[in-house]
């Protein structure tokens, strides 16, 4: 029955329309109730999908929608983010009129990018994007007393506008060419060699409209932005859902195009300049969620790498999935460090952190650390296995321009942690209380944990795979 | 179990270090000296039980850790790594012995030098290529922080200069590392198994390819000249037990790193490298030594002459590995001395660099023009100074003479002429060496040196105990050639 596959997406929705309608009912002092509701649903779908993780990967619902691995994976990540950053909101929301109605925003957000991991479907991925799209923006803006935040919404709305515009043009295009929108159509179809111009055309416009999701140049800027002004629970989960969605939808719609397209060097020289950008930009922030935006946006770049030898070797989806699984945990596990300081943003605030909260600082430590890709953490994994897979794929220059770009990386994450460091008696600030902590300590150790477990974390990623139309 | 022991020991007092804040500055010290000597037993029973007729590997300890990828805790010495492994102990225990000014963070700074040294062992004990890597990496994070905590000068920059040069060689070090992987068949990163199956032996342009990234990443961390340019502030801007360290342990990496990745695993296209290696060796001796005689600071002019060293360490490693069969005499014997070169390096200039901390923590100062005559207020500072000064330039009967004669004899018998050009740099050290002693120890004594402290128990045995080893190597090198040649056998061929 095909209703039941969708059984976690339809918790999920369920589970969000109740949340907006208990809001208006419940006391504003127990709107907290709504984000403990928003963790059980989010931990109830993820406990579906993993039971049904030995089931062939297969299309559903008219063969718009896969349930495969590689979109499993992705609903454990996004599921997952979505419970740290429940957890890390409601005395960041406490003051909010709307806290309640927050909630919900943050399923459908979770609703929107699990819809573009597992759409089979051009029409579904743009459904996917726009629902991510725009309740990213709304999430964004939450705070619309306070000008950063309107204007990181504002510019991620802008943004977000052109490259959505572009991506149904795209989408259009490549109906107009083949006349299908579902991928067992299109692979049909693009077999038998469509017009190259106008798949070029169609291709790009496509990938723009996921790289503005994946954060990826060039219509990246709304990351640094988000992740600076956007409440901080909201950076955590906009900059990884919306990535791991994208990057799962890039994955699968690229194993569809033609050979002919030399489509793997368009997607190379997308990495390279992203990573680059993105590194070079975040050089000299003096801003520490900003510098973690741009952060964000090279991690993107080095995702794109799996992507490009994504159906030529085996192991591409796994180091994609594993680099995926590792930016999250070490992503959130950094905000939450700065959700706990109560959303302290200037690098100088942090100084002599070290000495005042030394468990706050290791986790940031830990963080930007799994980031640069060092072992035994969990991000060190990912970044091997996305160099192999692109040596294996013949790509080795693509792993040289990242071993220079992770060195330049390097050097930034290096001012943050000699800032933390630093000698300074600090002002003794409050802190956001134990849940914020709690979280904090748990994605802290993860980082850690999911390194020295690696086994177990390649093992699930290498058990996914993306469903093939034949 | 026990060289798991020498590893997990020194990380779980680093750890008890880390976790509980009731640390006074004296109790951690002593606790970091009681630990670090565990791992220091370890390797002296690890020795007593290495059989110099067996197999190449033993004591080998295995646990799967990653088996998807083909990665396991594996740990295992040969007498190359056990030596060398022996003498990193001995020098972390000196080092946690030696007097330091913590500047009031006494347990984050011993917490540190244990963690350093678990990495560190664990680099000469894996038998593992991606753990040899994991721990490789590690030893970066703890020495960037023991320089940028605790250094002086600029230490930050010196820091952080460090890290970003080390970590680009290191990078390319994992990219070689994935080259050689791939080409191996079930995957795996055993060390055995890669030495066996000579994964990319006629692999032509592939092969140079990843040789080449093995050796930017083991020269950068050796180094050797013209990579070598982050060694000199690293050195001088850290505190003196982790110049020692920096000089005795981590530059061991670099030519360790080459004789057992490199040398072992891809045997015929190293012989193509090895001569070019060998002249990039050359350079740095007789840079390395030129250079350190124009420096006016003592500890740029030891961290110079370590340059000088590891060429000397390198060249032997080349020589041994220029052809794959023929000579064997002669390459055994470059091996075995480079081998010796590493040791003793690890002796001697270890002991040059606390003696160094000892000047700071008297004059605060490096300059050695500021000091002189100090040999009547402190004649065990000029006693102990003036042997591994000796050492260090190869006087015989020392341990330095004892590895510089081997790799020459070694190198002599494969290329002549280099090891004929090379004699040039120990006129040369010679002749920096005396002239720092003479500047230090004798004429003038200036007014403000007059009641300069002796040396103190903590420091005089701690000096005592590493020199004393120099001179037991220099006059019955036995102990460690039997132990080394156990190595070289397999390594050079003719078993």
């Amino acid at each position: 029955m095909p209703v039941a596959d969708l059984l976690p997406e339809l918790m999920v929705l369920i589970g969000a329309a109740a949340i907006v309608v208990s809001a208006s009912f419940l006391p504003h002092r127990l709107h907290w109730l709504c984000a403990v509701a928003a963790i059980a649903i989010l931990l109830a779908s993820s406990v579906v999908v993993l039971l049904r993780w030995d089931n062939a990967a297969q299309l559903t619902f008219f063969g718009v929608w896969a349930l495969d691995g590689g979109a499993g994976f992705a609903k454990l990540l996004i599921f997952g983010s979505a419970i740290v950053a429940s957890a890390l909101s409601p005395q960041w929301m406490a003051t909010d009129r709307r806290h309640g109605e927050y909630y919900g925003l943050v399923l459908f957000a979770v609703l929107g990018s699990v819809m573009m991991a597992a759409a089979a479907d051009t029409m579904e991925l743009i459904v996917g994007i726009l629902l991510s799209s725009v309740t990213g923006y709304a999430l964004a803006g939450y705070h619309r007393q306070w000008s950063p935040a309107q204007e990181a919404a504002m510019k991620y709305f802008l943004i977000g506008a052109l490259a959505n515009a572009l991506l149904v043009v795209g989408v259009v295009l490549l109906f107009g060419l083949t006349g299908a929108t579902g991928y067992s159509e299109l692979t049909v179809a693009l077999a038998a060699d469509p017009d190259p111009w106008v798949m070029t055309v169609a291709f790009v416009l496509i990938l723009i409209g996921l790289a503005f999701k994946l954060g990826a140049t060039p219509v990246h800027m709304w990351m640094p932005d988000v992740a600076q002004a956007a409440p901080a629970p909201v950076a955590a989960l906009v900059t990884v859902i919306s990535k791991v969605g994208a990057a799962i939808a890039l994955a699968r719609f690229a194993m569809l195009l033609p050979g002919n397209l030399a489509w793997p060097w368009v997607i190379a020289l997308m990495a390279t300049l992203t990573m680059t950008w993105g590194n070079l930009a975040a050089l000299w922030q003096t801003n520490l969620r900003r510098l973690l935006g741009w952060s964000a946006v090279s991690q993107s770049g080095y995702a794109l790498m799996a992507i490009v030898v994504i159906g030529a070797v085996d192991q591409a989806l796994a180091a994609l999935l594993v680099f995926l699984a590792g930016y999250a945990v070490a992503n959130l596990a950094a905000f939450s460090a700065v959700v706990y300081l109560r959303g302290r943003t200037e690098l100088d605030d942090y100084r002599g952190l070290a000495r005042e909260r030394p468990w706050t600082a290791a986790v940031i430590i830990l963080a930007l650390l799994s980031f640069l890709g060092l072992p035994p953490l969990v991000g060190f994994f990912g970044k091997l296995l996305l160099f192999s897979v692109v040596i294996e794929g013949g790509y080795a220059w693509l792993a040289v321009v990242a071993v220079v770009n992770t060195v330049v990386s390097l050097f930034y994450y290096l001012r943050v942690i000699a800032t933390l460091v630093l000698p300074r008696q600090d002002q003794g600030a409050a802190d956001m209380g134990w849940p914020a902590g709690l979280t904090m300590t748990v994605t802290g150790g993860m980082i850690l944990g999911l390194g020295l477990w690696a086994n177990g974390l390649i093992n699930l990623a290498q058990s996914a795979m993306l469903f093939l139309p034949e | 179990m026990i060289l798991t022991a020498a590893l997990a020991v020194p990380l779980l007092g680093a750890v008890a270090l880390a976790f509980w804040r009731g640390w006074s500055q004296s109790a951690a010290r002593l606790w970091a000296i009681g630990i670090s000597v565990i791992p220091l037993v370890a390797m002296a029973v690890a020795w007593w039980r290495f059989d110099t007729s067996g197999t190449m590997f033993q004591l080998v300890e295995e646990v799967e850790w990653v088996p998807s990828l083909g990665m396991g805790f594996r740990l295992g010495v040969d007498g190359i790594a056990l030596a060398v492994a022996a003498m990193s102990a001995l020098l972390f225990t000196g080092a946690a012995a030696y007097p330091v000014d913590t500047r009031g963070s006494a347990r984050q700074y011993y917490a540190w030098i244990l963690f350093l040294e678990a990495a560190s062992l664990g680099v000469f004990l894996a038998l593992d290529l991606l753990l040899f890597y994991v721990f490789f990496d590690l030893t970066l994070v703890a020495m960037y922080f023991l320089i940028a905590g605790w250094g002086h000068g600029k230490p930050q920059r010196a820091a952080l200069k460090f890290f970003i040069y080390t970590l680009f060689g290191s990078l390319f070090l994992l990219l070689a590392i994935l080259g050689l992987y791939l080409a191996t068949d079930p995957l795996t990163f055993d060390m055995r198994e890669l030495i066996a199956r000579q994964p990319l032996a006629g692999a032509g342009a592939i092969a140079n390819v990843v040789m080449a990234a093995f050796l930017l990443g083991f020269i950068i961390k050796t180094p050797l000249a013209p990579f070598h340019t982050w060694l000199p502030s690293a050195h001088v801007d850290a505190p003196a037990p982790a110049s020692a360290i920096l000089a005795g342990v981590l530059l061991k990496m670099g030519t360790y790193g080459l004789i057992r990745i490199p040398y072992s695993m891809m045997a015929d296209t190293f012989a193509e490298w090895a001569l070019p290696l060998a002249v990039l060796a050359l350079i740095s001796i007789i840079y390395g030594s030129l250079v350190a005689l124009g420096q006016k600071d003592i500890k740029r002019r030891i961290a110079y002459t370590s340059i000088n060293h590891m060429g000397y360490a390198v060249l032997g490693i080349a020589a041994a590995g220029a052809l794959l069969t023929g000579s064997e005499a002669a390459r055994s014997m470059a091996l075995t001395g480079a081998t010796i070169e590493m040791v003793a390096h690890g002796l001697i200039t270890g002991s040059l660099f606390l003696i160094t901390g000892s000047f700071w923590q008297r004059g605060e100062t490096y300059d050695f023009a500021a000091y002189g005559g100090l040999s009547a207020p402190t004649p065990k500072l000029a006693a102990l100074t003036t042997l591994a000064a000796f050492a260090s330039l190869g006087l015989p009967g020392l341990a330095g003479f004892v590895a510089e004669f081997h790799i020459l004899v070694g190198t002599f018998g494969v290329y002549p002429w280099l090891a004929a050009i090379a004699l040039l740099g120990l006129l040369i050290t010679a002749a920096l060496f005396l002239r720092m002693l003479q500047s230090l120890f004798f004429g003038q004594l200036p007014e403000r040196w007059k009641s300069m402290p002796d040396l103190n128990a903590a420091e005089f045995s701690v000096l005592g105990i590493l020199l004393l080893l120099v001179v037991v190597i220099g006059v019955y090198p036995a102990v460690l050639i039997d132990l080394i040649e156990t190595s070289t056998g397999w390594l050079v061929g003719g078993q």
